[in-house]
């Protein structure tokens, strides 16, 4: 993966920036409506993470997946289903044990479905996030379709001391924005590997990397696993900010929303994916502050972007941030 | 739980799988042919039964709210296919597919405006509402077999189409080889445009005519979507063949889920998909 052309990188950089300050200023900017934009820009990084843990998927390795969600809805009923009713879980038992369950069931899934591709490989994934939708739809295991409840947010304390307090917004907002930008670090890094080269190079060519030698199968395989369990973060993170989980979070409407953003952003990019959730909820946002009837708009949107933008927000950057001043080309 | 029950539940099963046949074979034709993933074709089968539900208010006559729906039906998907679909042939499945989302966000809200949210009962003809008896206290209602019947017409005249007329030679050279369809003179554009047409209004038709049985209301289009996508994928994609025997299987699947473990009912639909895809990942019929 080529590096970012400097406008670009600055440009984003600045949106961190702004993100990373916003708890300062955003009391003195919107004073009305400060509390609910916090919580609000939280559960936004919260769905980027997973978008851009489907962009792995779907943008880099060539997996199209509408099954997503069940990773996500999976991570969040693993902290519901763990967490002693009244009590607080300890983060250090409990989020593990959720990541590794996610990660068990994602590599019995992902070893099924990857026999399969293209179109297909989509509705193996979509039947799978169904049946993951029914199963706790259906079973009194958390509440079947009324959901559960999280009464109390797990506690981050190590010899009894407590680190962190998650009840508290801004503390569990700067949590949040560690994971986000940890977790895009984290995919950058695992493309730059070897291991990622190879997945990259599957996105492009599968037959061509099978005639090299390696096992496509392999490596699909782990990213598959990876993109999940990150999903699984952000799904667990999600249970914890709103303390409620219901099957919703695994239908294929949540998988379809986290496809919309990565393709939106403009996928294989890690960071329009994330964009993408921004401006799709923000949107979302605005649209449903103008009009009861804001799917409407939110859907003409949709289609606007498509016709104009065919690579995404992402591909709008680089082409604004590569035309005025050609970069030397960095390393292929 | 004895013969007459299992019977009972056959044909009802048989029905619902010949009404997803309906829906899902449009879809099977519109991707076979056009290569296109159109996620708002549920949008069509809504589509179909509110109008029908809208025109037998009007007219007071479910027989012509039926036949007019069919047109409409088919007026939106052609004009669909020309001011939208057309612009993106050459782009990636996910852009058609992102767009089609959006498609399906503002029929939702449109029906929403139009029609209100809330679940509406349509009528049936008074001459279709009886029930055949089976037994002393076991009987069939009439409508369900009509409804059987009129798909099984369909299904067979699309057959007809597909297999013996000159338009369904072109249909399916157009499958196999677009550019070539193209260079014998062919005009692919409108083609297409019928072929989405077509597939809209066998969407319609299906919403139009399970109106009655289901009544009508929000969001309908959207689990008719999945169940259809469903069927085309176990019978292989672009297969109407397949798209049949997938329908089928999956009516059958559902309805006998419902009864026999009514708590895992939606559960079993996926489970014999999966199976499927794990014995032959292309479909039955790929």
């Amino acid at each position: 993966m080529s590096r970012l052309p400097r406008p670009v990188a600055i440009a984003l950089l600045a949106l961190v920036v702004l993100l990373a300050a916003y708890p300062l200023y955003g009391a003195w900017l919107f004073p009305a409506k400060h509390a609910f934009l916090m919580q609000k820009i939280t559960g936004i990084m919260i769905l980027a993470i997973m978008a851009m843990s489907l962009d792995l998927l779907v943008g880099i390795a060539g997996m199209v997946s509408l099954g997503h969600a069940a990773f996500f809805g999976l991570g969040g009923y693993m902290l519901a289903i763990l967490s002693p009713e009244y009590e607080a879980a300890n983060i250090w038992i409990v989020l593990p044990a959720a990541l590794a369950i996610v990660a068990a069931v994602a590599a019995i899934i992902g070893a099924l479905s990857i026999r399969t591709t293209g179109i297909s490989f989509i509705m193996i994934t979509l039947a799978f996030g169904q049946m993951g939708f029914y199963f706790f739809n259906d079973s009194r295991l958390a509440g079947g379709s009324d959901g559960a409840y999280i009464y109390v947010m797990p506690a981050v304390e190590i010899a009894g001391i407590s680190l962190m307090n998650l009840e508290n917004k801004l503390v569990f907002y700067y949590l949040v924005f560690g994971l986000f930008i940890g977790a895009y670090l984290l995919l950058k890094v695992l493309l730059a590997s070897p291991f990622g080269r190879v997945v990259q190079a599957i996105g492009v060519n599968e037959s061509r990397v099978k005639g090299l030698g390696f096992n496509p199968d392999h490596y699909k395989l782990v990213a598959f696993v990876i993109g999940a369990t990150i999903a699984g973060l952000a799904g667990f993170l999600g249970a914890a900010q709103y303390g409620f989980v219901n099957p919703a979070m695994l239908s294929w409407h949540q998988s379809g929303t986290a496809l919309v953003m990565v393709i939106l952003g403009g996928m294989g990019t890690i960071f329009g994916p994330a964009l993408g959730a921004f401006v799709l909820e923000l949107a979302r946002m605005g649209f449903e502050g103008m009009t009861e009837h804001w799917l409407l708009p939110m859907g003409l949107f949709v289609i606007a972007v498509v016709l104009l933008l065919p690579k995404g927000l992402a591909g709008l950057l680089l082409q604004l941030g590569a035309k005025p001043a050609p970069e030397p080309e960095d390393e292929a | 739980m004895d013969v007459w029950f299992f019977l009972i539940q056959a044909l009802n099963g048989v029905q619902y799988g010949l009404l997803l046949f309906l829906v899902a074979s449009g879809l099977t034709l519109i991707f076979g042919i056009m290569g296109i993933i159109n996620l708002a074709h549920g949008s069509f089968y809504m589509l179909g039964a509110y109008t029908a539900y809208w025109l037998a208010l009007k007219t007071g006559s479910l027989l012509a709210a039926l036949v007019l729906s069919l047109p409409i039906a088919a007026l939106v998907g052609f004009g669909i296919e020309t001011l939208l679909v057309r612009a993106l042939y050459k782009r990636d499945h996910l852009d058609q597919v992102l767009l089609t989302y959006g498609l399906i966000l503002v029929f939702n809200e449109a029906q929403k405006l139009i029609w209100g949210s809330d679940v509406h009962a349509v009528a049936m003809p008074a001459v279709l509402n009886w029930s055949f008896p089976l037994t002393d206290n076991l009987s069939y209602p009439i409508y369900r077999l009509v409804i059987s019947a009129v798909c099984a017409v369909v299904a067979l005249g699309m057959w007809w189409v597909i297999a013996k007329t000159r338009f369904g030679m072109w249909v399916r050279a157009g499958a196999s080889n677009r550019e070539m369809v193209q260079a014998l003179g062919i005009n692919v554009k409108l083609l297409f445009g019928l072929v989405f047409a077509i597939g809209a209004a066998l969407a319609g038709l299906a919403g139009a005519i399970a109106a009655p049985v289901s009544s009508v209301y929000p969001g309908m289009g959207d689990s008719v979507l999945i169940l259809c996508f469903v069927v085309v994928v176990i019978g292989g994609v672009g297969s109407v063949k397949g798209a049949f025997l997938g329908a089928i299987l999956i009516g059958l699947a559902d309805t006998f889920g419902r009864v026999l473990v009514p708590d895992f009912a939606s559960f079993s639909v996926y489970a014999v998909m999966a199976a499927v895809l794990l014995w032959k990942p292309k479909g039955l019929f790929a």
